[in-house]
């Protein structure tokens, strides 16, 4: 069985913390089957990262690089996927989470005649075969399986390993020739921008989650709604944390629809049924509710502590391990005097 | 542009979100307990796809919009009482297994087979829509291989803006890693896009919509060819729920102050 692992080669000649953890779990399958890896690199330039990882124990280095492939778009992205998983002749192809590959790889799954499979949370090995596991109806049922098809294209979910660490070493190179196709220049990627302006509030390296839910922009007490003053002390929270911001679903529709809203959330703060699901060793609610969506988004984190009005709120009761009843704003703002004096 | 768009959105029917889902062993493989009695919904990034092409063939005269469903008849006649009045498409049905279990790569050839057969559909006009991933599958592939299948290589995901320029291009605004989109220029259809939330909100219902509607909804419906849709080479072991009960500690009746130094210290960690 060959097993062929891809990673993205940044900009800077370098591979991603999460290339990294993928390299780590494609090592460890390739170590209980007792297959040889081999590591398929993606890029502008791809010696710098082969070099990084040089060390691995793999077996080839495969690289598909030339200037159009600083350019992360599908037509590029799947030729040049399906190029490499044909030079490895891989049986098994594993990739890391980006973006990027999960906007090409399906297309380059197609193109090879495999099968693929997305958000893989753990590897392992059962009668010789790799075991995939993965949740569906979003993170609600979680299931191992293995498929019989080949290649079986998977890709890896962020934080699904430690990431690989090892001394750099001068390795072998082959190149894999992928002939440029003017076609591809019908997308061209102009950048990136930030979802909102002003600081950038989702950190996916934080330590902690920040979960900020619509009760910031309901009545308070004296009858009035507080949201300037929310927004203020949850910036400020972010700011002496360096916690990441997420926001339930019904606080980002206000933004939306024009209701008082919190300035510094975009829909991609969301998590959530229809939001996303971060990773993150603590997370801090305050002033959610509980709904069922609620705790999807907050399936991958580990410590849970919420701050809520409501003892018996059905999303603390039994899902966060300390529930604090108690007024957000007033411990935001003792919160925030006692993080300015650390 | 001086020709509309041919805009066709895939998107079905999932679970209500709200509801319990309790997995259990059918004779095809996993399944959900009650799972023909579930409540359902159109698929919420799906539906978005939906609101931004009735929006988009609003503003951009002869354009035309089908929504492509593949989802047990009854169910989809079921869900199509209330998706008819958000916005005019016509409904091109496929009789088959929703569930969330089921293969990607079926599912995607069904749906190819089902686009290439729509009658007056111009591929050189086409943008094929649908979410991002579904609630239920939640795999983000089926999408792609169905544009795969038609021959589609300008594809983009987690969409939340596109804007048509007057040369007939467009720029795309895709959700990448860390709160960033990543913005592109497409010279224009046959393109992909897998949308996120987008910007609209959800359309109020509109019964003259729906009255429309309906006038197509029955008859494809009616139309809507049997596809047998199973989990394909998958062999499944463990299919669970886990258990999410914690041991909460519920602090209450403490001073602000004590609650936020508790606090500080765990932040700081």
């Amino acid at each position: 069985m060959s097993i062929l692992y891809l990673a993205l080669v940044e900009n800077s000649g370098l591979l991603t913390r999460s290339a990294l953890e993928g390299l780590s779990a494609a090592l460890s399958l390739s170590t209980e089957v007792g297959s040889p890896l081999n590591v398929g690199l993606l890029g502008g330039r791809t010696e710098s990262a082969a070099q990084q990882i040089g060390g691995c124990g793999a077996i080839r280095f495969l690289a598909v690089e030339a200037p159009a492939f600083t350019q992360p778009r599908y037509a590029s992205d799947a030729a040049a996927a399906e190029a490499l998983i044909r030079a490895a002749g891989a049986h098994i192809v594993l990739a890391h989470a980006s973006s990027r590959w999960a906007r090409a790889l399906p297309g380059a799954t197609v193109r090879v005649g495999g099968r693929m499979d997305t958000r893989i949370s753990a590897l392992t090995v059962a009668d010789s075969k790799p075991m995939a596991q993965r949740w569906f109806y979003r993170q609600r049922i979680v299931a191992e399986f293995t498929r019989s098809e080949r290649p079986w294209i998977m890709l890896l979910e962020a934080g699904i390993a430690p990431a690989w660490q090892g001394p750099p070493a001068t390795v072998q190179m082959e190149r894999v020739e992928v002939p440029t196709d003017p076609a591809w220049d019908r997308t061209q990627v102009q950048g990136t921008e930030a979802a909102s302006l002003g600081e950038q509030t989702i950190r996916p390296d934080a330590d902690l989650l920040f979960v900020a839910g619509a009760g910031w922009t309901k009545k308070q007490a004296d009858g009035q709604v507080h949201a300037t003053e929310a927004e203020e002390l949850i910036r400020i929270f972010l700011q002496r944390s360096g916690a990441s911001l997420g926001s339930s679903k019904s606080l980002v529709d206000q933004t939306g629809e024009g209701g008082q809203v919190l300035s510094l959330l975009t829909h991609l703060n969301q998590v959530g049924q229809t939001g996303s699901s971060p990773r993150h060793p603590k997370g801090l609610a305050t002033c959610c509710h509980g709904e069922e969506p609620h705790v999807v988004g907050w399936r991958f984190i580990t410590e849970r502590r919420a701050v809520n009005l409501d003892p018996n709120c059905g999303w603390a009761q039994g899902k966060a391990d300390v529930l604090y009843v108690a007024d957000a704003f007033e411990v935001m703002r003792k919160l925030n005097e006692l993080l300015a004096s650390r | 542009m001086s020709v509309g768009y041919h805009i066709v959105v895939c998107g079905s029917l999932v679970p209500d979100p709200l509801q319990t889902l309790e997995p259990v062993e059918t004779p095809s493989g996993p399944g959900l307990r009650n799972e023909a009695m579930l409540p359902a919904v159109l698929d919420p990034w799906a539906a978005h796809a939906l609101y931004e092409a009735a929006n988009l063939a609003k503003d951009t005269p002869d354009s035309r919009v089908w929504l492509v469903s593949l989802g047990p008849k009854a169910k989809l006649q079921q869900l199509m009482m209330s998706v008819a009045q958000k916005a005019p498409f016509d409904l091109v049905a496929l009789d088959g297994s929703a569930g969330g279990f089921t293969d990607a790569h079926e599912t995607a050839n069904a749906l190819a087979d089902a686009i290439q057969q729509i009658e007056g559909l111009d591929h050189t006009r086409l943008l094929l829509f649908g979410g991002w991933a579904s609630a239920s599958r939640d795999a983000g592939v089926t999408l792609h291989m169905v544009g795969e299948r038609l021959g589609i290589h300008d594809q983009f995901a987690g969409v939340d803006q596109l804007n048509p320029l007057p040369d007939g291009s467009f720029t795309v605004k895709e959700r990448i890693e860390g709160g960033q989109y990543q913005v592109s220029r497409c010279a224009g259809p046959p393109a992909l896009l897998a949308w996120a939330t987008g910007n609209l909100p959800e359309p109020p219902n509109n019964p003259q919509v729906g009255m429309a509607n309906m006038r197509g909804v029955m008859p494809a419906l009616q139309r809507s060819k049997p596809v047998a849709i199973t989990v394909g080479d998958v062999a499944f072991g463990k299919v669970e729920s886990p258990k999410q009960r914690r041991d909460t500690r519920v602090v209450k009746d403490v001073p602000p102050e004590d609650i936020a130094r508790e606090l500080a210290e765990w932040v700081r960690g």
